[in-house]
């Protein structure tokens, strides 16, 4: 069973978000990192690069495919995850913890009710 | 997230996959199925990476049955194989093995393989999955052609046949364990581990009958195991067994790509295609120009005037998304010089690495490329083959 934390809001295209004020901290989901298996490489957004909800902004790679990760929300990245080059296993094995990708600053913090609740998620990858 | 090369067989194509006899083996181990050559093969179990590296620590154990297998037999099958492939068939003694090509007029590689003398006048061919259909339709064009043709009969076996592959370095310990049976054809040893690299017996034992050749496409030591359909899982449930006590993984197509990259193996459609030589593709040393063999011509021509690309080893020299077939290359001064046909992340260099093709003044070891990943140029450098070679295999 892929874990689906209640906590946090999910994406269509399989990133989780966790609202912390008015920064919105993304990652990819349990049933994304085990369709990809293990990564070997990712591709983080440079700082202060401005995004759109829905643009892609990043890039997970494992053995067989390379996927896109979109920002789910409007604004600035203002951190990224950089010690997870060294360490590209956390995105397999602690996905929603060590292994966040990327900190958005929220120009619309409206766009977070677009997002999807735990259950929708969960019905859309049929758990 | 969104996949941007991914790999399903879905249920909207109108094609019917063929399935092995280990389908449902693969399937209650959790194995991942994709589609290869029209088939439905496991690319993995657990993980490419933790398969990989099993084989290299350990042993790993590939279902290969999706592979086409001939039975070339009759007074005229040397002859008329040493005709269509381009090594030496007369360097085979009875349970000799040895890797081949089978070239087109031109000198373009229809298919590489490999040819076993199981009797002094029968041979057992195993070829590409891919290219089954390609090689059974000029095999038997050519049998009307050559004079050898008419004392040779062809059989296409692969339809009731399966075949593994368990390859690492421990496995030598344990094959006689996993493959009982008396010896009775092919080389004359005992048991399976008295084989030496490229030798194959045949092995009877109560309840199943094998082929079992010291051959392989990983680099490691290891066996590959030909049998009956109906024989093929109790011979994969035998190994499997044996070999769970010294740390043996069942492992998917995914392993199998990295292994044979990092041991520069080629893999027909990516290294060899029509419109390729064996000499372009670095495997001269498995023609022989003392017979006629189709091909022969433009490839002596070759030889003498030289090739317009050669094959190269690159390992990444960064940090950089993986390499991949069709990749552009370019030299330092940005001329675009050549194309990646395999790339992967290599387990055990824990670097890009790939294969690749470049015009021949481009090719010396050390000479500094730049891949075009994606758009992104990332630094790499042409190195040695092969990537990993294991110290202990003995030739």
């Amino acid at each position: 069973m892929t874990k689906i934390p209640e906590n946090l809001k999910y994406t269509k295209t399989h990133e989780w978000v966790r609202a912390d004020g008015d920064i919105a901290v993304v990652g990819i989901t349990d049933h994304a990192q085990h369709e990809l298996s293990d990564i070997v490489y990712v591709e983080l957004p440079a700082l202060g690069r401005k995004v759109k909800a829905g643009e892609p902004c990043a890039v997970v790679e494992s053995h067989k495919t390379a996927a896109d990760i979109y920002s789910p929300v409007s604004g600035e990245i203002i951190e990224v995850n950089a010690g997870l080059q060294q360490n590209l296993g956390l995105i397999n094995s602690d996905p929603y913890g060590e292994a966040w990708l990327f900190k958005v600053k929220l120009s619309d913090p409206a766009e977070l009710n677009n997002l999807l609740s735990p259950a929708d998620y969960a019905k859309l990858i049929g758990n | 997230m969104s996949n941007s090369h991914s790999e399903n067989g879905t249920a909207q194509r109108q094609v019917v996959l063929k399935r092995t006899p280990l389908y449902e083996v693969h399937c209650s181990y959790g194995a991942r199925i994709i589609e290869f050559a029209g088939w439905q093969m496991p690319v993995q179990y657990s993980s490419i990476q933790e398969e990989h590296l099993a084989v290299r620590s350990s042993a790993g154990l590939f279902d290969i049955s999706h592979m086409g297998q001939l039975n070339v037999s009759g007074d005229g099958a040397a002859e008329f194989l040493n005709y269509l492939l381009t090594n030496d068939i007369n360097k085979l003694a009875v349970g000799d093995a040895q890797y081949s090509l089978m070239c087109n007029e031109r000198g373009g590689v229809i298919d590489d393989l490999y040819v076993y003398r199981i009797e002094p006048k029968k041979f057992l061919i195993i070829v590409n999955a891919s290219r089954a259909k390609a090689d059974l339709r000029h095999f038997f064009q050519q049998l009307n052609k050559h004079p050898a043709g008419k004392k040779t009969t062809i059989e296409f076996i692969a339809e009731n046949a399966g075949a593994v592959a368990v390859q690492g370095a421990l496995v030598p310990t344990f094959i006689n364990f996993a493959l009982d049976g008396v010896a009775a054809g092919g080389a004359c040893v005992k048991k399976p581990d008295e084989l030496k690299r490229n030798q194959i017996a045949y092995f009877v034992a109560n309840n199943k009958k094998y082929w079992v050749a010291r051959t392989g496409y990983t680099g490691e030591d290891g066996f590959e195991v030909f049998a009956k359909g109906a024989d093929i899982v109790k011979v994969w449930k035998s190994i499997n067994e044996v070999g769970a006590e010294y740390s043996l993984r069942p492992a998917g197509l995914g392993a199998r790509d990295t292994l044979r990259l990092e041991a520069c193996y080629p893999l027909y459609g990516n290294e060899l295609d029509e419109n390729t030589t064996p000499i372009e593709a670095g495997l001269g040393y498995f023609l022989c120009f003392e017979k006629d063999f189709i091909g022969a011509e433009p490839l002596k021509r070759q030889k003498l005037e030289g090739v317009r690309k050669k094959s190269i080893a690159f390992k990444m020299l960064e940090k950089s998304p993986v390499p991949r077939h069709n990749c552009a290359i370019f030299n330092e001064n940005n001329d675009a010089i050549g194309i990646v046909t395999s790339g992967t992340h290599s387990p055990m260099l824990n670097v890009g690495i790939g294969l690749g093709y470049v015009s021949p003044q481009w090719s010396a070891i050390g000479t500094k490329l730049k891949i075009d990943i994606r758009g992104k140029q990332f630094w790499a450098e042409i190195v040695k083959k092969p990537f990993y070679k294991n110290p202990n295999l003995i030739k």
